[in-house]
């Protein structure tokens, strides 16, 4: 069981900030994400693209936002469950919470706040009509891990960066890796397109393009997939494989989350904006993109400030009665959890003789 | 207002609306769809309109010159599902003056 005093659902800048700011009244977070790294959407989307209404930052491209954040909540040693999607959310008699990941890790705190943005990440499936019948049995949406495809035929659909870096990897691992796209161009990284041309050069993977992957054939698991090529003729084929991985990206779902009892509004979690941004449950707060009021923003400098607001409340929940007025950093420093601090240099003091 | 266009809209459902949108607020097809929350927030722009995320995905069902295709959009709908001939991303439709009846149609979500 994973113990923390704030539980942060997203590991977006909101969520990310929600450290930095919970740290500074001494309370310690806990994030869970279903993508295996932080940042959200700023680093699974968008991570190249610039952002210019971030306040004081003229121009940053959102992966190094997320760069940033990080390091500006390190010294409150944030905790990870990365890679697994918050499923349950059980209320203990004693008014703490205890979520429950879809790989079963545990997690106890007496706040929880949603920064989930547009929910979590889930693999695009292809329009492919027996596809569900395979999942788990040689199809698979997403590369855990690239050792089950040693020595092993496997088909990899789709036409961006994961396709193309993960039909790089495996041309290594696999004994034979076919790439099918729907079209002769890549959007990728251009040294991972020309990789891959020269993997095909050496005929250490087979391209086919422009080419669907339009049926699965097997019984118990994949034998083999159906493919319409429309080179010159249009034709369809098999290709022998113990392995189909369509890599089509990711789309965000609001998930189980929207089971919680939570009160939802267009995808949205409610929350009381006039006072601390906290759901119809109590304890439970909701920030950034991922809840609406009247007048909701979705920007990332709106995230901040809930997040700031929330950590007020959360104190008040964890420390009932405790008295704290806000303090400005440049005045009190900033104290880490790993025994750093941070703090305005002190005036010098001399005498003009 | 004179610089607003009619667009016909048909949504996921089948139903038609006929909107007015303005030419002068640097507004695309993909937001004057959320404008009028003619499909639910969080299935349409979702990447915010980078031509990122497809979910913006329409058919244009008229005759209309519209801006020629740049290599992300192109890109993007070809990983995308339920393609047609006639698809475009509405996020890389900016509103012109030129769109006056317009009829477009939008794509499942997917």
């Amino acid at each position: 069981m994973i113990k923390t005093d704030i539980l942060i659902i997203g590991a977006g800048p909101t969520g990310l900030f929600t450290v930095f700011e919970a740290g500074l009244l001494k309370l310690k977070c806990h994030l869970i994400d279903a993508l295996p790294q932080p940042g959200g959407q700023c680093s699974e989307i968008y991570p190249k693209k610039p952002i210019y209404d971030i306040p004081a930052y003229p121009e940053i491209l959102a992966g190094d936002l997320t760069e940033k954040l990080l390091e500006q909540c390190k010294q409150f040693e944030p905790g990870f469950t990365l890679g697994e999607r918050a499923e349950t959310i059980e209320k203990q008699e004693d008014g703490t919470f205890i979520v429950t990941t879809n790989k079963g890790t545990k997690h106890h705190a007496p706040v929880v706040a949603i920064a989930g943005g547009l929910g979590s990440f889930e693999p695009r499936k292809p329009l492919i009509h027996n596809i569900a019948d395979f999942e788990d049995k040689g199809v698979e949406y997403i590369i855990k891990n690239p050792e089950i495809y040693r020595n092993k035929k496997v088909v990899i659909a789709g036409g961006g960066d994961s396709a193309l870096d993960w039909s790089i990897f495996l041309s290594d691992v696999a004994s034979e890796i076919t790439l099918i796209h729907r079209r002769n161009e890549f959007r990728g990284h251009l040294d991972s397109v020309e990789k891959v041309q020269e993997l095909k050069n050496k005929g250490k993977i087979n391209l086919i393009t422009p080419a669907e992957v339009i049926g699965i054939v097997g019984d118990e698991k994949v034998k083999a997939i159906v493919v319409k090529q429309a080179l010159h003729i249009e034709k369809e084929f098999e290709i022998e494989c113990d392995h189909f991985v369509p890599l089509f990206g990711l789309s965000p779902k609001l998930g189980p989350i929207g089971n919680w009892g939570l009160e939802i509004e267009k995808n949205a979690i409610k929350v009381n904006n006039a006072l601390d941004y906290q759901t119809n449950i109590p304890g439970v707060f909701a920030i950034g993109d991922v809840n609406t009021y009247p007048g909701k923003l979705k920007l990332i400098l709106c995230g901040f400030h809930e997040a700031t607001l929330m950590c007020q409340a959360a104190y008040q929940i964890i420390n009932p009665g405790k008295r704290y007025v806000l303090k400005y950093t440049t005045v009190s420093g900033v104290d880490g959890f790993d025994g750093t601090r941070k703090e305005a240099p002190k005036a010098v003091v001399k005498a003009i003789e | 207002m004179e610089q607003d266009v009619t667009i016909k809209i048909t949504d996921r459902d089948g139903v038609i609306h006929e909107v007015l949108a303005p030419t002068d607020m640097a507004m695309n097809l993909m937001e004057v769809v959320r404008s009028y929350e003619l499909a639910p927030e969080g299935t349409i722009g979702i990447c915010g309109g980078m031509a990122m995320c497809a979910s913006c995905q329409c058919y244009v069902k008229s005759e209309h010159e519209l801006p020629e295709m740049q290599d992300d959009e192109e890109a993007m709908l070809s990983e995308a599902f339920y393609v047609k001939d006639n698809s475009r991303l509405g996020c890389q439709l900016p509103i012109t003056p030129e769109m006056e009846g317009l009829e477009v149609e939008l794509a499942p979500e997917g």
